[in-house]
């Protein structure tokens, strides 16, 4: 195609959430002249995500004071959004797609940003369970937010202890639930961060009154009539008026799949976006990628990634020549404390701490003398200065950087 | 209702008028280049820097401890530097005047 004649092109993108919203805006603003259209099988004007577990929560406002972008700025930046609209297919040979009610629409260009769903485990009695919710968008949040008013002893469980299910229970402890926190594994956030981070935050819950039980590994639940019973392999059981799921996700590939796309724990891009068709691109969760830094391919579930990304489509479709290569970097918020966390910490040898009181302290991944991650609670500077060291590769000398004594500079940390 | 002027990268003036909310949600969603605004307003990533004119300090106030050390390794940070998801709309910051940092 030629790249500067855009205006008689149609580019579509199935997924409008922070990865979908974010490139349709680069790309006009990259200078793209012809039609885009977002397709979203949400009916929501879309809206930022992370806060749906945490702030947005526990407060009264709608979604009106959560949404990606203005209503006003679709059409003020030209961009056509269809909503409560379901993808069927994708035809490649024919650039077209077929929507759930049958309709068709030609695309030049495709951008996949499907993200992907929480994953619902087999748990015997799960489908006959009452009141029982993944946390994923804000329907999901209003099912839930309803449920919780009508629960007389607000008695919550929730089964999985990652990121999603403690920022959950924050915020329905906050709203004054009783709340049981059920972790399969030996410590909680097990999959992404060190033991040391696990203890903190399970003795952060516990100061607020929610208990967070880990090795119980839910079998099966019982419904009796208004509540739920929750059974664990080791046999207890614990009563749930609401039963919160949050257990890690599912890529949504299938569009994808069928299309013939090539998948390889994700959709498999390329270092633009771009996927094995030089039309179609795919950003954000769903994309399996290589990371340069880390000299490794991943899958990342981050709005970082999602927007990072974005921009990089953005930037390949008008015909430039990005490289998407960027630190990873996600955030945390539960009850007032904020965590903040840069870099990937798989195959870390060492960790250190750097503790400025019992409530600030960082945890500093290496892997012999290459720091992989940091993650910082209440320290945005040991956030900034960790990400800094990643970014330019640099040595940290470690006796310096859990020497308090040393001023916090990255002048002063290098080896 | 506080009438805020926003400079952009490329010196365009922009004037926008809010009522309530954070100067990044007006930013955002009146499409000001260089406001991105990421991580939806809790000061985590730093992508709604814009310097504050100095005439207008008083109007703004200072950065938060969380808000400054955000700051402190950003290249492009000065003694004008904010995060505009930090600043809260109101009476008081009619009139400021801000530019949009320059990109990390």
């Amino acid at each position: 195609m030629s790249e500067n004649n855009t205006q008689d092109q149609i580019c579509v993108v199935i997924g409008a959430s922070h990865g979908g919203v974010n490139f349709a805006f680069s790309l006009r603003k990259e200078g793209w002249e012809g039609n885009i259209i977002l397709i979203d099988k949400d009916p929501l004007v879309p809206y930022h995500r992370p806060p749906l577990s945490k702030a947005y929560l526990t407060t009264e406002g709608g979604m009106e004071s959560n949404l990606l972008k203005s209503v006003e700025s679709y059409s003020k930046e030209n961009i056509e959004i269809m909503l409560g609209v379901s993808v069927e297919k994708i035809d490649r040979e024919n650039q077209n797609l077929i929507l759930a009610d049958g309709e068709n629409l030609a695309y030049d260009k495709l951008v996949i940003a499907t993200g992907a769903r929480p994953f619902i485990p087999p748990i015997k009695g799960i489908d006959r369970a009452k009141n029982i919710f993944p946390l994923r968008t804000g329907a999901d949040v209003e099912n839930i937010r309803a449920a919780f008013t009508e629960a007389t002893r607000k008695n919550v469980v929730i089964i999985g202890g990652g990121y999603i299910g403690l920022e959950t229970a924050a915020s329905l402890r906050k709203l004054g639930g009783n709340i049981i926190v059920l972790e399969r594994e030996n410590r909680v956030l097990a999959r992404v961060t060190a033991p040391e981070m696990s203890e903190y935050f399970t003795e952060l819950h516990a100061v607020n009154g929610v208990s967070v039980l880990t090795e119980k590994d839910v079998v099966s639940i019982k419904n009796n009539q208004n509540a739920n019973e929750v059974i664990c392999a080791d046999g207890t059981m614990y009563e749930a008026d609401l039963i919160i799921v949050g257990v890690g996700i599912r890529v949504n590939l299938e569009l994808a799949k069928t299309a013939g796309l090539t998948i390889d724990n994700g959709i498999l891009v390329d270092e633009t976006a771009k996927t094995n068709d030089a039309n179609i691109f795919a950003i954000g969760d769903c994309t399996y990628h290589f990371n340069p830094h880390y000299n490794r391919k991943i899958r990342l579930e981050s709005v970082q990634n999602a927007v990072d990304q974005a921009k990089v489509a953005a930037a390949a479709i008008v015909g430039k020549d990005p490289v998407y290569d960027t630190i990873p970097w996600f955030w945390s918020d539960q009850y007032d404390v904020k965590l903040q966390m840069v870099g990937l910490s798989q195959g870390y040898t060492e960790v250190l701490v750097r503790k400025e009181d019992e409530q600030k302290f960082s945890i500093w991944y290496f892997k012999e003398d290459e720091l992989l991650a940091v993650d910082a609670v209440n320290s945005p500077k040991a956030f900034v200065v960790g990400t800094k060291f990643i970014k330019d590769s640099k040595k940290i000398d470690k006796s310096k950087l859990i020497d308090l004594e040393v001023v916090f500079k990255p002048a002063n940390l290098l080896k | 209702m506080a009438k805020i002027t926003f400079i952009t990268r490329e010196n365009e003036s922009i004037i926008l008028e809010g009522t309530s909310g954070s100067v990044m949600q007006l930013a955002v969603d009146n499409n000001i280049p260089g406001i991105d605004g990421d991580c939806g307003g809790v000061c985590s990533c730093a992508t709604c820097h814009v310097h504050v004119d100095p005439a207008h300090t008083d109007k703004t106030g200072e950065a938060s401890e969380i808000e400054a050390d955000m700051l402190e390794l950003n290249d492009h940070a000065n003694e004008q530097s904010r995060l505009c998801c930090q600043l809260e709309i109101s009476e008081d910051l009619d009139g400021v005047v801000l530019q949009v940092a320059e990109s990390e």
